[in-house]
């Protein structure tokens, strides 16, 4: 017994331990890298859906998205961007931004049926967002200017599917 | 060369600190200075400080986007998205809700909520700006940690009768 005692007390604990500890912070560091990349800097996001077509395809397309313009409020009119829904707070969808504040903007209110269209000016601090196909997209003509805090990121290329790989235009 | 070393180990450690540091603020929990007088008597008015009140906001909520009536509240003002703005928590998106001072009832839009300031008289909040969307809440102040004299949790309190059982 008292070897086997003896045997514990020479394994050297203390260099495990600070061993182990310089390991577990290198994997943290790893994760917080890549948290901030992706947060701050650019990320990825996957667009499903019609509202954007024929920019983005219906079924699901990679696409890089940058953070920083949105932080430092370079979003112009035509850009497309990630933006937090503001009717529910869980999803994020792509639109294109059409007006920013204090733009007058003229809409279609139901392009499928009718020809009557309405003018909006944007307030103060807001964006109007409008999907590409005006047919199936639910965006800015149902719930009205978003703020601009909603705004995530700028989608500026797409990543997948490799052979539309490129950047994505800004248009009005 | 020591020197050098010595320099680019000091350099490496700052960075790896900086973003475990910067991580934590983002992902669960940041420091905030609260400055102005919309939320008196819960944080300092202007006057009696320069620096405002520093609080802890807790970051964990935003996963589920899961708050009460009472939260008090972080989130980016609706009109420029370079400020924030600390409030309390009102109304939950769906609810019926008395307006104040007034008979009438509105219905909080599905994702969106309403923030009002506790000092009334000194605040710009939903009651002029009108609901906002959750999505803009930023993380919910759980404690008050500056001055030394205050420290201590901020409460959830909710001013009665507003909420209509509907």
């Amino acid at each position: 017994m008292s070897g086997f005692a003896r045997r514990l007390a020479g394994i050297p604990w203390r260099e495990i331990a600070g061993d182990a500890f310089s390991r577990v912070f290198l994997v943290a560091q790893a994760f917080c890298a890549v948290h901030v990349v992706n947060a701050h800097v650019c990320s990825f996001a996957l667009v499903r859906g019609a509202s954007m077509l024929p920019a983005m395809n219906l079924a699901g397309d990679v696409v890089a998205v940058d953070r920083l313009s949105a932080r430092y409020g370079r979003v112009a009119p035509g850009d497309a961007v990630l933006l937090i829904s503001p009717e529910d707070p869980h999803k994020a969808v792509v639109k294109r931004v059409v007006g920013m504040a204090g733009d007058a903007v003229t809409y279609l209110v139901d392009p499928g049926n009718s020809d009557a269209s309405k003018t909006v000016v944007v307030p103060q601090g807001h964006v109007w967002v409008q999907g590409d196909n005006i047919y199936a997209s639910r965006d800015s003509r149902q719930f009205g200017p978003v703020p601009y805090g909603l705004i995530t990121g700028k989608i500026f290329c797409r990543v997948w599917p490799l052979k539309d790989f490129g950047p994505i235009d800004s248009k009005e | 060369m020591g020197t050098r070393n010595h320099l680019w180990l000091i350099a490496k450690r700052t960075l790896a600190w900086y973003l475990v540091g910067f991580t934590i603020s983002d992902r669960y929990a940041t420091v905030i200075s609260v400055t102005g007088d919309s939320m008196h008597p819960t944080f300092t008015a202007a006057s009696s400080s320069l620096r405002g009140d520093v609080v802890l906001a807790e970051r964990s909520c935003l996963e589920k986007y899961q708050f009460s009536h009472g939260d008090v509240v972080v989130f980016k003002c609706p009109s420029d998205y370079r400020e924030l703005f600390v409030k309390r928590l009102i109304a939950l998106p769906g609810e019926w809700m008395h307006l104040p001072g007034s008979p009438d009832m509105i219905k909080i839009p599905e994702g969106h909520c309403w923030v009002e300031g506790d000092n009334a008289a000194r605040s710009w909040d939903s009651r002029s700006f009108g609901p906002i969307p959750l999505g803009l809440i930023k993380g919910r102040v759980t404690h008050l940690i500056w001055p030394p004299s205050k420290i201590g949790r901020v409460d959830t309190k909710m001013p009665g009768n507003r909420i209509s059982p509907v």
